[in-house]
């Protein structure tokens, strides 16, 4: 129930959020200083969201794994390095395959 | 001037297929990892259906999973989602004045491939008509979404089947990460990020997760504050 609840309103303000210019507010100008927020919303909550999941994993309980540290620094590195989102999950993925097999934990 | 010829429609389909390729991966671990977080598969179907926004999708899976209020989950995968905001406002100027019903439509259809492609098409093409932007469009929406949505069904269909020795509880970090690398263009976007990361591990006591979105409400402001005296140089230089 609660999943749902979460689903539809998600959408919806998803939805909103999609529609607001195009379908409600018009052709009006944006304010500068909300256009120069507005910029930095993916930086502003993914990294903090992706943070203790690579500092503290729960599949070690907590501990700090150099393992999946090193694999989360190559993707954001590639990531970064050549702009696609592809690269970077497939380096990381496999620095975290390939350090596991060299140390086993 | 060399007009690039061809109907809008099948050229919006045309440039819209090869993101296909990123599409299907990221439908399929979404898929993948909602059903391992424990989600029926019409719930993990109807994120991808109705909210079709992947990094939003993933950050309100992995909050659920952490027993976050729902309150909190909506509102910080809604945060993720603001640029749509911005999206919305630039498309404005070139269809504005579409019938609504059109404009409706292609809010639901507006995620990050489909705004990028029609922007791009829209500042080179400006003989088109309204007409042929938004038949541009619905044709880069058509291979787009399908993959989407069908990848996120193949993945919720694989989920229960994935080893443990995959290491999956690491797969949402590193797709996030991924997602992540290419945002960070200036400056202004690494420190954003810098503040993220270390406000939320500062915080990290806060209950509800309530420490991401005071680290994040700084991280914004960072990013504008770094941007604006950017832009104050260049002004004085100039």
């Amino acid at each position: 129930m609660t999943v749902w609840l979460i689903i539809l309103s998600l959408a919806a303000l998803t939805y909103l959020t999609r529609f607001v210019f195009l379908g409600l507010v018009g052709d009006r100008p944006l304010p500068a200083w909300l256009l120069r927020h507005l910029r930095y919303t993916g930086v502003a909550v993914l990294p903090g969201l992706v943070a203790p999941l690579v500092v503290w994993p729960a599949a070690t309980g907590g501990a700090t794994d150099p393992v999946r540290l090193a694999a989360a620094v190559v993707a954001l590195g590639v990531g970064a390095w050549r702009r696609d989102v592809i690269q970077a999950v497939v380096a990381g993925a496999l620095t975290l395959a390939a350090l596991s097999w060299l140390l086993p934990g | 001037m060399v007009r690039k010829r061809g109907a809008p429609f099948a050229r919006g389909v045309a440039e819209g297929l090869p993101f296909v390729v990123i599409m299907v991966p990221f439908g399929a671990l979404f898929g993948v990892l909602a059903t391992e977080a424990g989600l029926p598969l019409d719930q993990v179907m109807a994120f991808s259906v109705l909210v079709i926004a992947g990094a939003s999708q993933f950050t309100a899976v992995q909050l659920m999973t952490d027993g976050v209020p729902a309150v909190i989950v909506v509102l910080s995968a809604l945060a993720v989602n603001l640029r749509m905001v911005m999206y919305s406002a630039a498309m404005v100027p070139h269809i504005g004045s579409a019938p609504l019903w059109q404009r409706a439509i292609v809010s639901y259809l507006l995620v990050d491939q489909t705004y990028a492609l029609a922007i791009q098409s829209y500042e080179a093409e400006r003989a088109w008509s309204v007409a042929d932007k938004v038949a541009y469009f619905a044709g880069t929406a058509l291979p787009v979404f399908p993959a989407w949505i069908g990848a996120t069904w193949i993945g919720a269909a694989l989920g229960a089947q994935v080893p443990d020795s995959w290491q999956l509880d690491f797969a949402m970090p590193l797709a996030f990460l991924a997602l992540v690398g290419p945002m960070l263009k200036t400056r202004a976007h690494v420190a954003a990020a810098f503040v993220s990361v270390a406000g939320t591990l500062a915080l990290w006591w806060v209950p509800w997760n309530l420490g991401l979105m005071v680290a994040a409400v700084l991280a914004l402001a960072t990013g504008a504050e770094v941007e604006r005296r950017a832009e104050l140089r260049m002004g004085v230089r100039a």
